[in-house]
């Protein structure tokens, strides 16, 4: 990283954007969106747009890589080519290609794998404009994607990010301090059993700027979780109002 | 009842996750246990029987069931049997032999001409466990290739309500529509009736039950919108005739 | 990556874990045994092999003069890429690099890159126009647990070993003068990978506790002491506990093995 003598928190301490350090981004959360998909849900944070779609469970084709005792998770995260500043071929990227491993690790331990032998359950994100910590809300999206069909799950999975801009640990970076900052702690939870499905750090800190970061990022993961079920609950309760 | 704690009442929604109740419960349907604690494993509304906590999935797909009536479309003819899509994970077999009645011959029996692709059936399942997927048979009175009549696709787990307690609202919809109505277990229920009109009034009334399922006072409110419906056709008939 | 492993030898496993031994004899937080050696490829400009007990990753480093990164322009370039050849393992197969040899590198990458190892700041021949580039290549030869630390360890070893060509620029030419330098390295980052089988961490796991554990973490550290990358890996889990146990001891294991191979 070359050095660049922007400051990324100004004297009031706020950050580029006008947050506080350890602010999230306005986040929008919708389930169902997709007539097709047997699950999907769309998040907007901060510049973030971001689509995940569910497909199964269903038949493993060819059979010889479905698995006898449990079904095989399978996950794509990719970015549209406008999704970015400078366009972005649409071959799968070798971080695209690790962040669709990550993502699939996070979701993972949240899904009763066992219930379903010999099928497949296909997760896709689709990144339609990114702008920093698209890994955690493609995460985020995800869970309620396969919440919304019908997949059983041990708990939803929420995911954020925490880092390090001019010396200060941060939550939820956006681009700019992504790119800028000094270090990127994404974390993703299921919260019931408070437990990290998704670990990763890139950049530089002390073990104790470590934890903090990590501390807060479940922090801003337990505020989003929140969103989570009250987007799920919403496309049920309206429904329900007819009656009582 | 037990006076152990519960989170959330009857007839109150759930995510996946939601700890609906701690202590010597069991874990009933779309629930699963840790530590002594029952946590929500689908959407849905809680129920309580006796020590049992169970979740009304309100998004589930279908998980075949021996014994169970479903309704499918062959999407494969193959070489002793068909396959048959039955709106699960899993893809169905039928087997030539089950359908002919006879050991198949493969020299004379031409598989298509009895079932092609896109025929829809009535079917039992006769066998299924984790390492293979569902058998079928038509060999019994009711079942078999379906000729006529329209298809509606509901949630499976919306099954039990469209049926009513005792059958009372099946039967209620029949009665004002004239149809015949063939309820699939995995979610896929076939209306015939005399006229197109009558097919679709149904069909009308059951993605209704879908819809408010959850509710109560539907049967009350189907009946009304059934009257409805049908006293706003036959104005419509009388105006055209004039 | 799945070669069945029997259930006796899985609790075999396990057991022992539970009253803090392993299978092979070693404590919970001891390394296999690791051999180094450097210089063995002439044609590459830097090469190094590394034996982590049975596991063997070669890597070899190439240096060619490039265009920098547009946002870099006085920078150097790192490229890491890391190959699990079919020979390594009988889980491997020819082609295209997959998810796991992609993760690899990428994980190897980062910890050299973010420490700041190398200070490509001194692999800047014509700002804007001609760097250095340097490929780290990682091949591994035999795949008997933990390819990241010792693919980590290698990336290092070939660096050190690594000579550029010493140069002079002369009205826009590049001239090449006799001789070589070493890259410019300045820190001497190691990975520490964790296993977790039955909520007790393993360092160093082989590939038999590979295939039976819950989660992977690994963790890098500089010469300093401070993280420079992280990774979770498998389809488990780590509590927050867990993980900062993970970042004490494997602050302690880094220092050990700088100080074993002399960094």
């Amino acid at each position: 990283m070359s050095q660049k003598t922007e400051k990324l928190i100004d004297k009031k301490g706020l950050r580029l954007d006008g947050r506080k350090p350890d602010e999230l981004r306005p986040i929008k959360i919708g389930v169902g969106v997709l007539s097709n998909a047997d699950g999907s849900a769309y998040i907007e944070q901060g510049k973030n747009k971001i689509l995940a779609a569910v497909y199964g469970p269903r038949e493993l084709h060819p059979k010889h890589m479905a698995l006898p005792d449990r079904t095989v998770l399978r996950c794509r995260y990719h970015m549209a080519p406008f999704s970015v500043q400078e366009r972005k071929s649409p071959a799968p990227s070798r971080r695209e290609i690790e962040l669709s491993k990550v993502i699939r690790e996070a979701l993972e331990p949240s899904i009763f794998l066992e219930y379903y032998p010999r099928t497949a359950i296909d997760v896709f994100i689709e990144v339609l404009q990114a702008d920093g910590g698209t890994r955690c809300a493609s995460i985020t999206a995800a869970s309620l994607a396969l919440a919304d069909a019908g997949i059983p799950m041990r708990d939803l999975v929420v995911a954020c990010a925490a880092g390090k801009v001019d010396d200060t640990i941060v939550l939820d970076l956006m681009d700019e301090e992504d790119k800028i900052g000094t270090a990127d702690v994404p974390v993703a939870l299921m919260p019931n059993l408070n437990v990290i499905t998704l670990l990763q750090m890139d950049g530089i800190l002390t073990p104790e700027e470590f934890e903090k970061a990590v501390n807060l990022a479940i922090e801003g993961c337990k505020k989003i979780y929140t969103m989570q079920k009250e987007a799920l609950r919403a496309k049920y309760v309206a429904v329900k109002e007819v009656e009582e | 009842m037990i006076n152990l704690p519960t989170f959330f009442e009857r007839r109150q929604l759930v995510t996946p996750g939601d700890l609906i109740a701690e202590g010597d419960y069991i874990a009933g349907e779309n629930t699963y246990k840790e530590d002594n604690k029952i946590y929500a494993s689908r959407i849905g509304l809680v129920d309580y029987e006796d020590k049992k906590v169970n979740v009304v999935a309100l998004r589930a797909f279908y998980i075949p069931r021996v014994g169970d009536t479903v309704i499918g479309t062959v999407v494969e003819v193959g070489f002793n049997g068909w396959v048959v899509d039955i709106n699960s994970p899993y893809l169905a077999l039928l087997r030539a032999s089950d359908v002919l009645g006879r050991p198949f011959r493969p020299q004379k029996d031409e598989l298509s001409q009895v079932l092609d692709v896109g025929d829809l059936i009535v079917a039992k399942i006769v066998a299924y466990d984790r390492t293979h997927d569902p058998q079928l048979t038509v060999g019994e009175p009711g079942l078999g290739k379906i000729t006529r009549g329209e298809i509606v696709k509901v949630t499976p787990t919306k099954i039990p309500r469209v049926i009513g307690r005792k059958g009372s609202m099946i039967s209620m919809i029949k009665q004002e529509t004239g149809c015949q109505i063939i309820l699939g277990l995995n979610g896929i229920v076939l209306v015939t009736g005399k006229s197109l009109e009558d097919e679709q009034l149904a069909i009308m009334a059951i993605r209704k039950i879908e819809e408010e399922s959850h509710t109560s006072g539907l049967t009350d409110r189907i009946v009304q919108m059934l009257k409805e419906e049908k006293a706003k056709r036959e104005g419509m008939r009388n105006e055209s005739e004039n | 990556m799945s070669t069945v492993i029997t259930r006796v030898k899985q609790r075999q496993i396990a057991q022992l874990i539970a009253k803090g031994k392993r299978l092979d004899g070693r404590g919970l937080t001891d390394y296999r045994e690791i051999k180094v050696e450097q210089g063995i490829i002439e044609r590459a400009e830097g090469s190094a092999r590394v034996c982590l007990g049975k596991t063997e990753v070669m890597v070899g480093t190439k240096i060619e003069v490039g265009e920098p990164f547009s946002d870099t322009p006085d920078e150097g370039v790192l490229t890491v890429n890391a190959e699990l050849v079919p020979l390594a393992s009988p889980t491997f197969e020819p082609g295209p690099p997959d998810e796991n040899s992609i993760e690899l590198a990428r994980i190897v990458d980062r910890g050299i890159r973010e420490s700041k190892a190398i200070d490509v700041g001194k692999l800047c021949i014509e700002p804007g126009k001609k760097v250095f580039v340097i490929f780290v290549d990682v091949y591994v030869l035999n795949h008997d647990g933990n390819l990241i630390d010792a693919s980590a360890l290698a990336a290092i070893a070939a660096l050190l070993n690594t000579k550029m060509p010493k140069y002079e620029v002369e009205e826009d030419k590049i001239k090449i003068k006799p001789g070589y330098t070493q890259i410019p390295i300045r820190r001497h980052p190691v990975t520490v990978t964790f296993a977790k089988i039955n909520e007790k961490l393993v360092v160093d796991p082989w590939l038999d506790e590979e295939q039976v554990m819950d989660a992977r973490l690994s963790v890098a550290f500089d010469d300093e002491g401070n993280i420079c990358a992280v990774q979770k890996g498998g389809s488990g889990y780590f509590t927050q506990k867990q993980v900062l146990e993970a970042v004490a001891i494997g602050r302690e294991k880094a220092n050990e093995i700088r100080k074993k191979l002399g960094w």
